[in-house]
């Protein structure tokens, strides 16, 4: 007999089959991904899902009896007070008692088939196939972040670089090579001459200390060639952290279910950004005649009541940036929901705004026009589009990573944002 | 000193605590060997005893219990819901799951107590061992030997095919496989071949009749005219497919004209696992009730040898009569007779008459009625019976009264159910018989057979399914798994149900697809 203990063995062997399992019903589950990112309370979209799959796409079909139909025999347990005879009426539906469970032979008679995405696979298939819009800007950004690191040595080179060990390693060698006196062996000649009594001896000696000393003359201690100083080169750092702006017009004007679409969308973009980067900070600015920073809470919940300047949202973003977030530090990413009113002088600051200052530090910058549904259908076409729309149209046709959509209603927040973010999505 | 100090010296406990250690689970294993080799005389395989964790419990569930298994999603599927039951805390684990091997490989979970460790030792390395080592269908149908390193073999073939022919190749194939795996078996043992030597013997002796007899005016005989040359080739042909076939999976893996030979090769690993799990199917009843009634001789014999203690005793008392409960039938809990009770009072039942008969049982079951030897009479049992013969064999009109077993027929044209027997003298023929019926798979499982090929034609495959007792098939799942069949066969697929009559009652068919 042979006892083993195996529970040291790698654990997880299910692994494999388990990631078949989700791929092969991948398609069921985005479907199930984005249904309850619509559906979710919006607190908790990174935590993990439970995904129903319609047991049809994942059954495995047995040729099996039915549970109804011809005519059967059950032995059962537990007689109390039948005898030979006696008639039971037969139940409304299902097999009977003992048939009950022959139409489910592994006891999976439930419809949908339920379990738990884990949050990587979750976001593996909300994301899947979309990606960071990292167009050419970000090549440029490169060249602003950078970092001097250690590479090798060179002959020449600022004081304060001066690499010691090499340079006396290189001194050494060449002493060495030379034959250039070391000082004990000089110390030795001169206390020979001062104890020698002999002047023939003492004038042979000194000749030959003086010899020396003319070598140690010619000869450097150190001599410009041996000097090696560190070398230094500047690398590109990779940027591990990114901050999120979101600008929100929060006037009288925009309604509550279209702030709640806005929220959305700002959502996915945080957690899609979260994705990506080490570190995300977002910063809200929401504005109505003025701009201001606030929390999130206060972000989306307050209510205030005023015009709408857009520019002065993008001003504030600008100072911010300027502020607090350096450029070779911090990916930038912008997203601005609106109902596209503004106030009508304001439009020509708001391109300006746009065009010069802020698209030339961010790395995208969304646009996303929130639609009140009952409007959806008068503005839906785009010759209806409002003013800030018609003015951002003009900027984005000549940036690439600016990007506007619409969105009507909560179906749309997905779709559009996959539009946004998709692989495939054409450069403008 | 008093009497009961003396009867339990407490220095022969083999453990104290519930925890284990590997030294105790050694000590207790060789004093269950002890009884149930040296006293009980069964007879298994070598042991080995694995730990392992609850997770790693959660991954054997999936892969049907064996430690080495290719990959397929369906069992990631099973891990999936094995894996939510558990952590909900709606299904707990199995204490131990066995092997049918050479050495027979029982895992045993580290959450278990001592006393557990125990049970599951006696239930599985003991009781499950000698089942499997003894009864005829395992002998017969499963190779203890080779199995490990056959499913080593699959697991490579498997997944050197998946690399060669892609995942979804080798997925496709298996799926279709994984539905016939019910039809894929054979439900008897193979004839007999003659060996080569009676071979030859069996030709000579042919031969020396046919000189011995040899008269040249036979062959002037005038003969019937041959039928016509067609239908006999197409006898031939038929005779050559070995039709009709119930193994579908089988006549698959040999005649598809689609598959290429990889694809054939793992038609071959599913039918060769589903033969080997098939005694299993056949035998639920027995195997468990052959575990469960060992288990219960060897702790009992440990306790009265003072080698465990009152509180294990208790502990062990109460999981084994969760294991045993029967709920009724009106119960909400029922589903379905539980084999874990019916076997294991069918075997303490056995153990009554053998040695303790009434005159009911010497008239009912004369054979073994007094005949004093217990284990004796069990192992026969064991070995050389399944479910249904061995109900119809020894289910006793006493245990048919204390399960108070009643039979109902439910036949489609009664707006009631009929109680036909109940636990009486007129009743228990019937209700034996039908409780045997039960558990027959010729009656349990659906018959189907490879009936024809339109060889001339358009290669349609034909499967004939004969209703038993008017009881159809689910026919979303058999449409289903016949669009599987025309995937793997390639060409159309047609199956008709035939009822008793030969009346045709349904016909479906299929297409591959594309």
């Amino acid at each position: 007999m042979n006892i083993v203990d195996r529970r040291l063995n790698p654990k997880g062997k299910s692994h494999t089959n388990r990631q078949r399992f989700i791929r092969l019903a991948r398609d069921t589950l985005k479907e199930a991904v984005a249904r309850s990112i619509k559906e979710r309370s919006l607190g908790d979209v990174d935590t993990k899902e439970v995904v129903n799959i319609p047991k049809k796409r994942i059954q495995e079909p047995r040729f099996h009896h039915s549970a109804r139909g011809g005519n059967r025999e059950h032995v059962l347990p537990g007689n109390k007070e039948f005898v030979q005879g006696d008639t039971l009426p037969k139940p409304e539906a299902g097999g009977g008692e003992g048939g009950g469970r022959e139409g489910s032979p592994d006891g999976e008679g439930e419809d949908n088939f339920q379990f738990a995405l884990s949050r990587e696979e979750y976001l593996d298939i909300l994301f899947d196939e979309l990606e960071l819009p990292d167009l050419a800007k970000t090549h440029l950004k490169e060249a602003v972040a950078l970092r001097t690191t250690r590479a090798g040595y060179s002959h020449s080179g600022s004081p304060s670089n001066l690499n010691l060990v090499r340079t006396m390693r290189n001194s050494l060698a060449r002493r060495i090579a030379l034959h250039r006196p070391k000082a004990p062996e000089i110390e030795a000649l001169e206390a020979e001459i001062a104890a020698t009594e002999d002047e023939a001896r003492r004038a042979q000696l000194t000749a030959r200390l003086e010899k020396l000393a003319r070598r140690t003359r010619y000869i450097a201690y150190i001599d410009p060639v041996d000097l090696r100083y560190n070398r230094f080169e500047p690398t590109p750092k990779p940027n591990a952290q990114a901050v999120m702006f979101c600008l929100m017009d929060v006037s009288g004007s925009m309604s509550e279910s279209m702030k709640e679409l806005a929220k959305r969308f700002f959502l996915l973009l945080h957690l899609f950004l979260s994705r990506k980067y080490e570190k995300v900070e977002i910063v809200f600015i929401r504005h109505t005649s003025q701009a201001k920073e606030v929390d999130e809470e206060t972000f989306f919940r307050s209510q205030e009541t005023g015009g709408t300047v857009v520019s002065t949202a993008l001003a504030e973003m600008q100072r911010i940036v300027a502020e607090r977030y350096p450029l070779e530090d911090w990916n930038i990413y912008a997203a601005q929901a609106s109902d596209g009113d503004n106030y009508s002088g304001d439009s020509e600051t708001c391109t300006r705004l746009l065009r010069d200052e802020l698209l030339p530090l961010c790395q995208y910058f969304a646009y996303v026009e929130v639609v009140d549904e009952r409007e959806a259908g008068m503005f839906r076409s785009e010759a209806n589009a409002s003013a800030l729309w018609r003015d951002y149209k003009a900027v984005a046709d000549g940036h690439a990573n600016f990007a506007m959509r619409r969105v009507f209603s909560k179906a749309d927040i997905f779709p559009v944002f996959h539009q946004l973010f998709s692989k495939t999505r054409k450069a403008a | 000193m008093s009497t009961a100090a003396s009867q339990r010296p407490a220095s022969r406990l083999l453990y104290e605590t519930g925890e284990w250690s590997f030294d105790t689970l050694k000590r207790t294993y060789d004093a269950i060997e002890e009884i149930a080799v040296g006293e009980m005389g069964l007879d298994p395989y070598p042991n080995q005893i694995e730990m392992i964790s609850a997770e790693q419990m959660l991954d054997a569930y999936s892969s049907i219990g064996m430690p080495v298994f290719y990959s397929h999603w369906s069992f990631g599927k099973r891990f999936v819901r094995d894996e939510k039951l558990y952590r909900k805390g709606y299904t707990g684990l199995a204490y131990e799951i066995v092997i049918n091997s050479n050495p027979c490989i029982s895992y045993i979970m580290e959450e278990n107590t001592m006393t557990m460790q125990a049970l599951v030792m006696a239930h599985a390395a003991f009781g499950h061992n000698h089942f499997f080592k003894n009864n005829y269908l395992f002998k017969e149908g499963t190779d203890a030997e080779g199995i490990l390193d056959y499913l080593s073999f699959a697991k490579a073939y498997v997944s050197r095919c998946e690399e060669q022919h892609g995942i979804a190749a080798v997925e496709r194939v298996l799926d279709g496989a994984h539905a016939l795996m019910d039809q894929g078996v054979n439900r008897y043992g193979r004839r007999a071949r003659p060996s080569l030597a009676e071979e030859k013997k069996r030709a000579d002796a042919r031969r020396a009749h046919h000189q011995s007899t040899f008269n040249d005016l036979w062959r002037t005989v005038p003969t019937k005219a041959k039928p016509a040359a067609t239908e006999q080739e197409t006898d031939a042909a038929f005779h050559r497919l070995g039709l009709p076939e119930e193994n579908l999976l089988y006549f698959i893996e040999k005649f598809s004209p689609r598959l290429q030979d990889w694809e054939c090769e793992l038609v071959r690993i599913v039918r060769l696992i589903a033969q080997y799990f098939y005694p299993q199917k056949q035998t639920k009843v027995m195997n468990e009730g052959c575990a469960t009634y060992v288990h219960y001789r060897i702790m009992n014999r440990l306790y009265d040898l003072g080698r465990i203690g009152e509180g294990a005793m208790l502990e062990f008392l109460a999981s084994h009569s969760n294991v045993v409960f029967q709920p009724d039938f009106d119960d909400p809990r029922f589903s379905g007779l539980n084999p874990y009770a019916l076997g294991f009072e069918m075997m303490r039942d056995i153990e009554r008459v053998v040695t303790d008969p009434t005159d009911e049982d010497r008239a009912y079951l004369p054979q073994i009625a007094g005949n004093g030897d217990v284990m004796g009479t069990l192992k026969t049992a064991w070995a050389e019976f399944r479910d249904d013969s061995f109900i119809a064999q020894y289910l006793s009109p006493r245990l048919i009264r204390k399960l108070r077993l009643f039979k109902l027929a439910d036949r489609s044209e009664d707006p009631h159910y009929r109680v036909d027997a109940i636990h009486d003298e007129r009743g228990y023929e019937r209700v034996r018989r039908a409780l045997a019926r039960q558990y027959d798979p010729g009656h349990r499982d659906p018959n189907l057979q490879v009936t024809g090929v339109d060889l001339k034609g358009n290669r349609r495959l034909d499967l004939t399914h004969r209703l038993n007792n008017d009881v159809p098939l689910t026919e979303q799942d058999a449409l289903s798994v016949l669009s599987y069949i025309a995937d793997l066969w390639g060409y159309d697929v047609l199956l008709h149900g035939l009822d008793s009559d030969g009346t045709e009652r349904y016909r479906h068919e299929a297409s591959p697809p594309g």
